[in-house]
């Protein structure tokens, strides 16, 4: 039996990476607190490098709790959206072509949100990573945790509900 | 006395970088309730297709509101912030209108204040979103 033709690995890269700026790209207000996302396979890492006008409290100094929120609720959204369109994406269901045009698969909705916030966020990078942790028909449960140095000391966590985009 | 506390309030939260991006007026400041507006801006959407605010914008605005009624409050002695906070989203702002949040400190312990809030775009009878959070309360500096 012939092996099925696989795939240059380049082209690979370059179909999830325009599926990851395709989506990430096409929410202004991510776009503008600067968070981009790095991608391991189909893992992803959000990250909000500092900025001064990301400051909540300029006596600390400590970012903005609502940019923290924002953040941890853009990576909630983009790494669950992630989680389904990864699918797609590998079976070639989803065009690149029109993804580049702006063709944007539906987003999810925000049923409710809930932000601990562990420390306060100092005045340097962020990352922050989500875990699906239950994905259905119509709704979804998502958990993220959003850090600066280290890892095992995060600043905020999150966790959030969601409705699932009708599947076309 | 308290309004001197309020008037700094006021002037300390509209000097906010992350609340001055996003056009935060301080319109109600007063014994443990707050109302702060947000103009709607093109750059804070979360979905292009629809150009409805994102919720994040919404959680500063919810954020920043609550804590300003927390130190608004007469038993808060100093500044506050946020332990947790937690929004439900009735439905999408209408694109285009303003966002207003309406925040209430219902209760205050020795460490604590517990915030209400709501937030609505331009029809006042069916809210956006509504919140609820706690609120740290700081006592090593009284004066």
């Amino acid at each position: 039996m012939p092996h099925p033709a696989r795939e240059p690995l380049q082209q690979v890269k370059q179909r999830r990476d325009a599926a990851l700026r395709a989506l990430a790209d096409g929410i202004p207000y991510a776009q503008y607190l600067g968070i981009s996302f790095d991608r391991r396979g189909d893992e992803l890492t959000a990250v909000l490098p500092f900025d001064n006008k990301l400051i909540g409290n300029p006596m600390l100094p400590a970012l903005h709790g609502g940019v923290t929120a924002a953040f941890l609720e853009v990576a909630a959204i983009v790494g669950l959206s992630w989680s389904y369109l990864w699918e797609d994406m590998e079976s070639g269901a989803l065009s690149l072509e029109s993804l580049e045009a702006g063709d944007l698969p539906r987003l999810p909705k925000t049923i409710d949100f809930t932000v601990d916030y562990l420390r306060s966020g100092l005045p340097r990078d962020s990352y922050a990573r989500a875990k699906v942790t239950r994905s259905g028909r119509r709704y979804a449960s998502v958990h993220v945790e959003a850090w600066q140095d280290n890892r095992d000391r995060p600043h905020a966590q999150a966790t959030g509900h969601f409705m699932m985009p009708a599947r076309g | 006395m308290a309004h001197d506390k309020n008037d700094f309030a006021r002037q300390f939260i509209e000097a906010i970088p992350h609340s001055k991006e996003l056009g935060m007026k301080v319109t109600l400041i007063e014994n443990g309730e707050a109302e702060i507006t947000m103009p709607y801006d093109k750059r804070f959407v979360g979905d292009p297709k629809t150009g409805v605010i994102h919720g994040g914008a919404v959680s500063a605005l919810m954020d920043t509101c609550g804590g300003t009624a927390v130190i608004s409050h007469p038993d808060v002695p100093g500044p506050t912030a946020t332990i947790d906070l937690r929004i439900d989203y009735m439905r999408a702002a209408t694109p285009g209108q303003g966002i207003t949040a309406r925040a209430t400190c219902y209760h205050v312990t020795r460490s604590v204040a517990f915030v209400r809030a709501t937030a609505y775009d331009e029809d006042f009878d069916r809210p956006v979103a509504t919140a609820t959070g706690a609120f740290t309360v700081d006592r090593s500096n009284k004066s």
